[in-house]
């Protein structure tokens, strides 16, 4: 049977040059960096061109970047790092973030909110996805210390005005008292899109490695110098004493190589022809279907679908037995029994966040394997559709 | 490889039972849960035969149709074959659990669809005793 792979939004098959890295460091470099012999050191050096190599890609210093155990991490030493780092200077702490966010912001705001000891305002999107940036300058107070907006959206793609907004900030800053730190959750964008931290002007960035194509386990936070941030795990004085603990040897190293081949216009317009050619086809082979998201201020390798009358994870059931794999903003994969709260902020309709299917391509997806979604897909639909009880008519 | 469903729940996923419409159904039975976004549509046609003397209405059949997860076409599916045939008071007896265990067992987080398979037979049913009973009293009210 085919084995097809359209969830790289999830995590993305190991490169072959990552594969390759992985295999030679795990027969020879096994030391502690933080060792003084020669056994640490030589891995203590491969750390260090990792975080050059991934200074370079953000255009920033080696100083300026914690590596942790992953976009999680990183996204939590962000919020609760600069909120704690606050402490004493201010009675509340005011957060603003949007309705979109992956959980791990989401959810650390949420905690944040529930200890009293911050506040926060999630902002409205549009049904596009996108968020409003004059909505942003309307949301600060005089005790907004942090403001984290994700540079793209992990289920429909949408691509926030980063640079806008953290221009904006900048400009406030200027005459502010209680300056504003500006993040960026840039886990799903990593691969896509430029991620020079001056060019975006924001102060705290989020990256993970398995995204790229590389392990699980490993991702970065970048952090402007002079920014007040606590660290959240102690007991060390590992990444500039921000993030104590042995470093993820492996998972740093293939990080940090991983990002060369990140912003690959070659291979970005490979996958977005691809992506192109899929909705295309499908929004014309089968009828009732709407795309979520932006349409232009997207990512070149996701497209979020709506299939009306049929049920996100009978269409995503029978795709796996066909050997394809997607994901789906339906409340029944989730465990929780919550629909999309992506989908739920850009519609507020829990029907078209059950009905929606994410498709997201990357490095290794091929024409043929589009061929055979494209040839697979209409017959579910049709199948699932004759068995519901909406949509007949249109038949 | 860990399944996400037990074999017989697929089983009835890839090939549901008694799916589609009954033309003048007996009585018809919607659930839906608006949370999770599964809804089912339950038709029955009910007859009546002669046993041991005794008149005994049961269910001739039953169809459904279901926009839903993989639990919710597998239940309503299971559902329809576990009171087809029966009387109707054997049908109204018809419990999730036993929905659930004919279909070797259900994920924890899908036990609902099981109420709702067991609920949508019900509802048919009701709807069913609730046309009867109108039905009855139109012939009195003819007959005055």
């Amino acid at each position: 049977m085919a084995k097809i792979y359209l969830d790289y939004a999830a995590t993305a098959p190991i490169r072959p040059e990552i594969n390759k890295l992985v295999k030679s460091l795990l027969s020879q470099k096994f030391g502690n960096p933080s060792s003084i012999h020669s056994f640490g050191r030589e891995v203590r050096e491969l750390i260090d061109n990792a975080r050059e190599n991934l200074a370079k890609f953000l255009n920033c210093t080696s100083q300026e970047i914690i590596f942790t155990s992953g976009g999680t991490e990183a996204n939590n030493l962000a919020i609760k790092g600069v909120v704690s780092g606050f402490k004493d200077k201010i009675d509340l702490p005011h957060i603003i973030t949007t309705k979109i966010e992956h959980h791990s912001v989401l959810h650390v705001c949420q905690s944040l909110e529930k200890s009293r000891k911050t506040e926060v305002t999630y902002l409205d999107v549009d049904k596009n996805g996108l968020i409003d940036s004059s909505e942003v300058k309307k949301a600060i107070k005089p005790n907004t210390i942090l403001i984290s907006i994700m540079y793209a959206n992990n289920e429909v793609g949408t691509i926030e005005p980063i640079r806008q907004i953290g221009k904006m900030i900048e400009k406030l800053n200027r005459r502010r008292e209680q300056i504003i730190y500006f993040h960026t959750d840039a886990i799903q964008a990593g691969h896509y899109l430029k991620c020079d931290t001056k060019y975006l002007h924001v102060d705290l960035l989020t990256i993970s490695g398995h995204k790229l194509g590389s392990l699980k386990g490993a991702g970065a936070l970048f952090v402007k110098k002079n920014t007040p941030l606590a660290p959240q795990i102690i007991g060390g004085a590992h990444e500039y004493n921000l993030r104590a603990g042995t470093e993820n040897t492996l998972g740093i190293i293939t990080l940090g190589e991983a990002v060369k081949f990140a912003n690959n216009i070659k291979e970005v317009k490979k996958i977005q022809k691809l992506r192109n050619y899929l909705e295309k086809k499908i929004l014309k082979d089968i009828p009732s279907v709407e795309p979520n998201g932006h349409l232009i201020k997207r990512l070149p390798n996701i497209t979020n679908l709506n299939f009306k009358y049929v049920e996100g994870e009978s269409i995503l059931l029978n795709l796996d037995l066909k050997g394809i794999a997607v994901s789906t903003g339906s409340a029944c994969t989730s465990g929780s029994l919550e629909p999309s709260h992506v989908i739920m902020a850009m519609h507020e309709c829990p029907k078209r966040a059950h009905g929606s299917i994410r498709f997201s391509l990357g490095w290794k997806t091929t024409k043929k394997n589009i061929d055979y979604v494209i040839k697979t897909l209409p017959k579910i639909i049709k199948r699932l559709r004759k068995i519901s009880p909406f949509g007949k008519k249109e038949y | 490889m860990t399944e996400l469903y037990s074999k017989k729940v697929m089983a009835h996923f890839k090939n549901p039972k008694n799916m589609g419409r009954i033309k003048n159904p007996s009585g018809v039975g919607v659930v839906g849960n608006p949370v999770c976004g599964d809804v089912a549509k339950y038709y029955i046609k009910v007859k009546s035969k002669l046993k041991k003397g005794k008149t005994v209405e049961y269910i001739d059949d039953v169809k459904v149709e279901t926009l839903g997860c993989g639990a919710a076409i597998a239940t309503s599916s299971m559902a329809t074959e576990l009171v087809k045939g029966k009387p109707v008071n054997d049908a109204l007896k018809i419990t999730n659990k036993a929905i659930a265990e004919a279909l070797e067992g259900l994920p924890p987080v899908k036990m609902h669809c099981s109420i709702l398979a067991e609920e949508g037979i019900k509802n048919a049913i009701e709807d069913y005793k609730k046309r009867k009973t109108k039905k009855a009293k139109a012939k009195t009210a003819t007959k005055n």
